[in-house]
């Protein structure tokens, strides 16, 4: 004789677990099509002209977006500059001294921070550093990266150092060391993995980053290398030939895609080789 | 400053020594004194205090949030609870050991021993350093086990030689005095009995204090020993104070006897 309800429960049971099966491979088979899609759009405009040269004129054949690869490097490690000594910093602070109103206040606009539109933060930039100066620039792009940057990398370090045993904080006061050489020697170092994968991914959120750029960084059709100009952006480039009108344009686009989903694509794996640094 | 030659032993004394948790009183009343020279266990069951009471010893008490002491800590007749005194230069003075061994896990075995006296800002040069690191290592009885492999991640050390790291570690500030916060809690048995001796050791010229949920540790190694017992608020109480022989084989008070015998704790 089965308990009662024991038939039900099994089916139950075996229904969920399809359920929830096929959402995972819906959500996993979404990405492969998009990289596969992505992959055969974009790998006949792809060569190596595509990576080191300018872009050409309407109606020439060839060219590159060699310029907006070099603006969306200028451009994020701008951006890394000023978000990760910051972010880092209010780790520290939220890590050591993170109770109490104010603490919970700063971490609180952190999240807050990292759910507003990127749109509206490319529009600050622009009220804040395009309109006063009067001319669109690289710089401004990557003061907008850095706002999305910051609650990103502001999160892992602060969790990062708390992962750190509070034994080895300890231990280093106990030793007569002061508390910032017991930060900076010490507890740092040790979350330097963790806070490594986090700057990481976070530079790869930002990377594929389009709508901020509209009014910051602008484009340019040229090698710029002064940040306190307009300057391409890959990302940007996309959005551009995409809505054209022109079909070599559309491949480029596609072409561009592809790039950028590799970068992203090696940073996480760089964040990843770092994690399994943490784990050791 | 540098590095005394020899580590000078100092004694301890509390004078109704206090300490808080936020709002909750984790010991009370506590007046102890510990003697250079010797070792000093301190028993009771858990949340006693006993590791607060210790913690308050170095200062490391109120490096936890919302936690503080009042009341006097004299270190050779020194009150280190006194306004003007230097808290850096008292835990050079007053080294400690916990219970989990935590070796800086980034660094070195070098490291690691080398870690006090490079980031309090001693500066040593590089010959005095190497005495200095050999001379801790020898102390705490891991220098055969380690001298070819100094370089040597810390952490790939059995749990037993990383306390002894971390002992030699707090040897290498030249202490005074050396706390230990269940040295032994987290070892093998055999381990533990270096850990032990070592300590049996140290004492010709450290004040040890050493807290202990272990009677039978306490009663092998400690020169005196302290009972703790918490009231019914969770505030810790010293209830006897004594020789190992006094403690262990006939305690004044009905509550010691009762928890060395085994009869609760």
């Amino acid at each position: 004789m089965t308990p009662f309800g024991l038939r039900r429960r099994r089916f139950v049971g075996a229904l969920g677990q399809v359920i929830t099966a096929l959402c995972a491979s819906l959500a996993a088979g979404t990405l492969v099509v998009i990289l596969l899609y992505v992959f055969m759009q974009g790998v006949h405009a792809l060569n190596p002209a595509f990576v080191t040269q300018l872009p050409r004129p309407v109606g020439m054949a060839g060219g590159g977006v060699a310029n907006g690869i070099l603006g969306s490097i200028v451009i994020v490690g701008i951006a890394a500059l000023l978000a990760v000594p910051m972010g880092v910093l209010v780790g520290v602070y939220l890590a050591f001294y993170g109770r109490g109103p104010f603490p919970e206040g700063i971490r609180y606009l952190g999240e807050v921070l990292s759910g507003v539109p990127s749109i509206a933060i490319g529009l600050f930039a622009y009220t804040l550093l395009v309109q006063p100066l009067g001319h669109f620039s690289a710089f401004s792009a990557s003061v907008a990266f850095a706002m999305l940057m910051l609650p990103l990398v502001i999160r892992t370090s602060d969790e990062a150092l708390r992962a750190v045993p509070v034994s080895v904080r300890e231990g280093a006061l106990a030793l007569g060391i002061p508390t910032y050489a017991a930060v900076t020697h010490v507890v740092l170092p040790a979350a330097r993995p963790l806070i490594t994968t986090g700057v990481l991914l976070a530079v790869a959120r930002i990377t594929g980053e389009t709508a901020p750029l509209l009014f910051t960084a602008f484009g340019s059709q040229f090698w710029e290398y002064n940040p306190f100009n307009p300057m391409a952006e890959l990302s940007l480039q996309i959005f551009t030939y995409a809505i054209s009108p022109y079909t070599e344009w559309h491949e480029q686009a596609w072409a561009g895609a592809l790039v950028l989903i590799a970068a992203v694509f090696v940073l996480n794996v760089l964040a990843r080789i770092s994690l399994r640094g943490a784990r050791r | 400053m540098s590095l005394p030659l020899e580590s000078a032993t100092a004694t301890l004394r509390t004078k109704n020594l206090r300490a808080w948790y936020g709002k909750r009183l984790a010991i009370s009343e506590i007046d102890i004194a510990v003697r250079g020279r010797e070792i000093t266990a301190i028993i009771g069951p858990s949340g006693c205090g006993k590791s607060t009471l210790l913690r308050c010893l170095n200062r490391i008490h109120e490096t936890v949030s919302g936690a503080y002491a009042q009341g006097e800590v004299l270190l050779d007749g020194e009150n280190v609870y006194k306004r003007e005194i230097d808290v850096i230069a008292l835990r050079r003075r007053v080294g400690m050991v916990f219970q989990r061994p935590s070796p800086f896990p980034t660094m070195s075995i070098a490291e690691n021993v080398l870690a006090g006296p490079r980031y309090a800002g001693l500066r040593l040069g590089r010959l005095h350093e190497k005495e200095v690191l050999e001379r801790a290592l020898r102390d705490a009885a891991l220098w055969n086990e380690v001298k070819d492999g100094l370089r040597r991640p810390a952490v790939t050390l059995s749990g037993g030689q990383q306390q002894r790291l971390c002992i030699a570690r707090a040897l290498a500030m030249r202490p005074a005095v050396l706390l230990m916060d269940e040295p032994t809690g987290s070892l093998d048995p055999l381990s533990t009995l270096q850990i032990e001796d070592l300590v049996t050791a140290l004492a010709h010229r450290y004040a040890v204090v050493v807290v202990t949920h272990n009677l039978q540790q306490a009663a092998r190694i400690a020169d005196q020993t302290i009972f703790m017992l918490a009231d019914e608020f969770g505030a810790g109480h010293v209830i006897e104070a004594g020789s190992a022989d006094h403690i262990f084989t006939r305690p004044t008070d009905r509550r010691t006897e009762d928890y060395v015998s085994g009869r609760f704790g």
